[in-house]
């Protein structure tokens, strides 16, 4: 069952080859032999789950032919879920149980999902290997000792290992798409302002979005049928129409632009990532897609700014959690300057608590011109140089990281090396922009994932794309080895 | 040595919405505590603000009463420090662009002189929670109820020269904002609170000295106190020599002094940025011309309409004018009973003073405007006395019903009886020869007097109901019909 | 941009972390290592690019001033550390 399509699920619910109950044991029997390996949930929900597996059977039973209804899933512990501890990965939150649900969870238990649990992430969502979770550190299905990718490492570790058909992750700097790319799944970072950020608790707040993560693009596509679209409180949110991210994926790819970045393919990409990546190409190409070689010559200071702008937000969004209203609040406080630093001092982590000074710094008197309101002047730059790129081609393509999923504990020391690795994701968060990770083959043993780059709400585009790289090709169809357990 | 005294005010007046500026919250005054702070008014993780039309239209609102330039693009920013009753660590305030750029508005002094006060700005922000610090042995108490209301900070040039100027300008400023409906004004529930910028150069300087900013200074009466204090604890500093801290100072109403509070002042950085949860607010000049056309009038405009419409007094027409619900009451009034300056007699004499005498506010009236247009209608035509109709307000007033039926009750009637007046003046006649033959002897004008005498009589003999005006043509009449008899 | 440890200790106590004094020195040169990141942006001329607050350049929707938000203070209280009498308590704030 766990090796089904979400389709094929859907369709085998509906065709009562097994009921939303049978299948939501059979996930929460996997979760509870085989995650003692990966990690990959923070919390597990057999009660709810089975609440929500029987309350979607007596919809199934009634004909109701919702898309998703009776499908198992995972929720990032980023998204707020009513009634269920939402940890964010952080000791800060260990104890909070939300009173609300995010858009996101509400519009998902509207379509009859059924949740699993809540997965492992980096803490706050800082990081990109899922160590800096309060958890411990999630593992790499396809290689234990190697990291998952962050900070969506759980959701991407939980679909690899075939604990969850589906799970929502948040893409903030590559958050989505790096973790799909070291566990060999497929991963969408919707266009900014697609998906609604309400209850999904910020890390960097004009950069952060949520997006599915599936095995392919087809589910992926019945994922975010679900997840986008306009949400009245949140100002951010795009009030253009979503389209049914599904009826486009069989559009042939004839006449097709690709560009792609001679940034994204210089010095930093490993040798047999990037045969890789032009395997896959190349079967784009024999569909009927022609191959361009643009600049975005911006790319470079992508870090930096990134590294200015996501801090800066971070330091002030995460001063709610002062241990006054929620959360986690020290052992007796001695007056109120011990309560705020004591019960911050023990509820952050070290990579949270740098950030936070990161961007304290960044913000401080004196210094708000040259760091962040030059930070967003670059950033137009690096938006402009993809608008100007988008004049020439379709989409965008190139390698999701440098490389294949690297150890556990290899970076941890050097957060300089860890940035790194984000070299071609950070962009198209600066710019706004939708991207997917689509698996694209294997570097001794383990996964490398292609990337995608769209226009704004250019989602059902991409999904046609890597639905037809999909359709030509069996990478994302390959599970981890579950003797390698 | 002599001093010039320059003043500033900042104004944060919280306006009259239902919900609050960020949040569906309700902004009702005096709810059980944190029963008003919903998820996003407690930062609750993950919630979002989202900006309240009436909040966007009243701060514009505000700008066209005070004629100032519209800020069409405006920014909300982050004001970031740590305290309990602010739940996100943050103020959402606008910084580099508000709402409402530079505008002005007239003050009248008690000598009647007027003085142009320079606004620099005003912007949208949200309010702040309470702390409490009573009865939570050694703990504070925090109630975010008032987190998220909206507020309008109006910050003045330092134009004002006095507590008197400051005074006029608060007053000002509140008949203008709640004649524009954007605030109730209540200082009481603290809808509009004052932090005072003040400092003193020697007479005649034109360099601005060291200034003190005394916070949270709530009635009109405190910052008059609170600035002559602070006027002699500076001129004190400075003539013995010392100079003055620039400083956060608060002002103690029960010791009647303004104290440092430099707690505070602790390396202040608030590390402002621009909220990137909020976009840019675009406001349309089409927009802003609606809201002009649909103004409503403000006192200076009403103060002159009065004087040339109702004929008032520029004294009477200022106090009718100034607040918007007692200009409503009396126009409520003139329209109902058709005299406007026997209504304006009415409503400042006697309501005013009603409410005054026993502390209430004119909501609280027991006496409608109609029901005492209706009083008054009375008098007009006849059925009563002026002076009679103070009983009748009176009895109105405790509850007795209107005036019809009081008067009724009371028998209050004036006797505009033909007949039975004749009889009284008759009577009085007859009873006072030695003043009837005086004033036949009298000449014309001598005449006028003693016949007050007889309508005094004639009042006694009625208990106060006698029409005046038949009682003297009738007096008149018999009198003289008397000495042409007796000449005869 | 250089960063001592002085400046850590005055950010730390700005953002309300405290970093223990056998960490500064280290915490100071992970800091002054991504300043050094950062700090690549000082060269880039940006001259009259207008700052880019949000990708899609939108702008702010309002909201109907409508009360939406009834009272939830028992669910939102159950799960603070500490009230009484429906208040958040708090360590006595001194003015």
């Amino acid at each position: 069952m766990h090796d089904l399509s979400v389709a094929e699920l859907a369709l085998g619910l509906r065709a009562k080859h097994f009921s939303s109950t049978e299948l939501t044991r059979h996930s929460l029997a996997r979760i509870n032999t085989l995650d003692t390996h990966y990690n990959s949930f923070i919390t597990v929900d057999e009660t709810g789950a089975l609440a929500a597996a029987a309350q979607a059977d007596a919809r199934l039973a009634n004909g109701d032919t919702s898309p998703l209804l009776g499908i198992p899933l995972a929720h990032k512990d980023i998204f707020c879920t009513e009634g269920l501890r939402t940890s964010c990965g952080s000791k800060m939150l260990d104890n909070f149980i939300p009173p609300y649900d995010a858009t996101v969870t509400r519009r998902l238990r509207e379509a009859g999902t059924v949740l699993l649990g809540k997965t492992n992430m980096d803490e706050f969502a800082m990081g990109s290997s899922n160590e800096t979770s309060f958890y411990g550190a999630a593992q790499n299905p396809w290689n234990t000792q190697r990291v998952p990718g962050g900070s969506s490492g759980g959701s991407a570790a939980a679909v690899a290992a075939r604990l969850a058909p589906l799970a929502t992750g948040t893409d903030t700097g590559g958050s989505i798409r790096q973790p799909a790319a070291f566990c060999g799944i497929t991963g969408l970072k919707p266009t900014y302002g697609r998906v609604s950020r309400l209850g999904m608790i910020a890390y960097a707040s004009s950069l952060d979005q949520g997006g599915p993560m599936a095995r392919s693009a087809e589910d992926c596509a019945l994922l975010l049928n679900v997840m986008a679209g306009f949400d009245p409180l949140d100002s951010t949110s795009s009030e253009r129409p979503t389209e049914d991210y599904s009826a486009g994926l069989e559009k042939p790819l004839a006449g097709l632009r690709i560009g792609l970045p001679r940034e994204f393919f210089g010095a930093g990409l490993e040798a047999n990532t990037h045969t890789r990546i032009r395997d896959a190409l190349a079967l784009l190409e024999q569909q009927g897609a022609t191959l361009v070689d643009i600049n975005l010559p911006h790319t470079e200071l992508s870090i930096p700014t990134y590294y200015i702008i996501a801090p800066a937000e971070a330091s002030t969004n995460l001063s709610r959690y002062d241990g006054v209203r929620y959360g986690h609040r020290c052992e007796a406080p001695r007056d109120l300057h011990d309560l705020y630093t004591r019960s911050r001092q023990e509820g952050f982590g070290d990579e949270v608590k740098r950030r936070i000074l990161v961007g304290t710094y960044a913000l401080s008197a004196g210094y708000y011109d040259a760091y962040y309101r030059k930070a967003q002047q670059v950033r137009r730059l690096i938006r402009q140089d993809f608008l100007d790129a988008f004049t020439k081609v379709d989409i965008i393509a190139g390698p999701t990281t440098p490389g294949p999923a690297f150890g556990i504990g290899a970076k941890t020391s050097d957060p300089l090396a860890m940035y790194l690795e984000d070299v071609y994701t950070l962009a198209v968060n600066l710019a706004g922009l939708p991207a997917m990770s689509v698996p694209a083959g294997h570097v001794e043993g383990l996964p490398v994932g292609l990337q995608l780059i769209g226009q704004h709400f250019a989602e059902a585009r991409l999904l046609n794309v890597a639905h037809q790289l999909q359709q030509a090709s069996d990478w994302h169809l390959q599970a981890p080895p579950e003797a390698n357990v | 040595m002599r001093w010039d005294v320059v003043i500033g005010l900042e104004v944060h007046l919280q306006l009259a919405t239902e919900s609050k500026i960020f949040s569906g919250a309700a902004t009702q005054f005096g709810a059980e505590p944190n029963t008003q702070a919903c998820a996003v008014d407690l930062a609750m993780p993950g919630m979002l603000p989202v900006l309240n039309e009436q909040a966007v239209r009243y701060a514009v609102m505000f700008g066209l009463g005070i004629g100032a330039d519209i800020g069409l693009r405006s920014v909300f920013d982050r004001k970031n420090y740590f305290y309990p009753d602010l739940p996100k660590g943050y103020q959402i305030s606008q910084f580099q662009e508000p709402i409402v750029g530079r505008g002005h508005f007239d003050i009248q002094l008690e000598d009647g002189s007027v003085r142009r006060i320079g606004i620099t700005r005003a912007h949208l922000e949200e309010d702040a929670g309470k702390s409490l610090h009573e009865d939570f042995h050694d703990q504070t108490g925090i109630d975010l109820n008032r987190a998220g209301t909206p507020l309008l900070e109006i910050v003045s040039e330092p134009d004002l020269r006095s507590a008197e100027e400051a005074v006029a300008y608060l007053k000002t400023l509140h008949s203008l904002v709640t004649s524009l409906g954007i605030s109730d004004g209540n200082m009481a529930e603290g809808s509009m609170r004052c932090d005072v910028n003040l400092s003193l150069r020697p007479a005649g300087s034109d360099t601005l000295g060291t200034r003190a900013e005394i916070k949270n200074v709530n009635s009109f009466r405190f910052v008059e106190k609170a600035i002559h204090y602070e006027i002699e604890r500076q001129a004190d500093i400075l003539e013995s020599g010392g100079t003055v801290v620039q400083e956060t100072r608060l002002y103690d109403a029960d010791r009647d002094e303004t104290r440092s509070m430099r707690s505070k002042e602790v390396a202040n950085d608030y590390r402002y940025f621009p909220e990137p949860d909020l976009l840019p607010i675009i406001i349309e000049q089409s927009w802003v011309d609606s809201l002009r056309a649909r103004l409503p009038e403000l006192p200076r405009a009403k103060r002159e309409r009065f004087i040339a419409d109702y004929g008032l007094s520029p004294y009477d027409a200022t106090v009718l004018a100034a607040q918007r619900p007692l200009a409503d009451y009396y126009e409520a009034v003139v329209q109902a009973c058709g005299d406007a300056k026997i209504g304006a007699n009415w409503v400042q004499g006697e309501l005013l003073g009603q409410l005054n005498r026993n502390g209430l506010e004119l909501a609280q009236s027991p006496v409608s405007a109609e029901a005492l247009a209706a009083l008054i209608q009375r008098i007009v035509d006849g059925s009563i006395s002026g002076k009679i109709g103070k009983q009748v307000f009176e009895a109105m007033w405790a509850g007795e019903g209107d005036a019809d039926s009081i008067i009724e009750a009371r028998g209050l009637r004036q006797v505009s009886d033909s007949g039975a007046l004749e009889g009284m003046v008759a009577d009085v006649i007859r009873g006072n020869p030695e003043q009837v033959a005086q004033y036949q002897a009298a000449d014309e004008a001598r005449r006028k007097k003693l016949s007050g005498f007889f309508v005094g009589q004639i009042m006694k003999l009625s208990k106060g109901q006698a029409n005046p005006q038949m009682v003297n043509d009738l007096l008149t009449q018999q009198l003289d019909s008397a000495s042409a008899n007796g000449d005869s | 941009m250089t960063v001592h440890e002085d400046d850590i200790e005055k950010l730390a106590e700005l953002a309300r972390v405290r970093i223990a004094p056998e960490e500064v020195a280290e915490v100071t040169t992970r800091i002054a290592t991504i300043l050094g990141l950062v700090d690549q942006l000082q060269s880039v001329n940006t001259g009259a690019v207008e700052p880019m607050a949000n990708p899609l350049d939108a702008v702010q929707r309002l909201r109907a001033d409508a009360v939406t938000e009834g009272n939830r203070r028992e669910a939102f209280q159950a799960i603070a550390p500490a009230v009484e009498n429906g208040l958040y308590l708090v360590p006595k704030v001194i003015e």
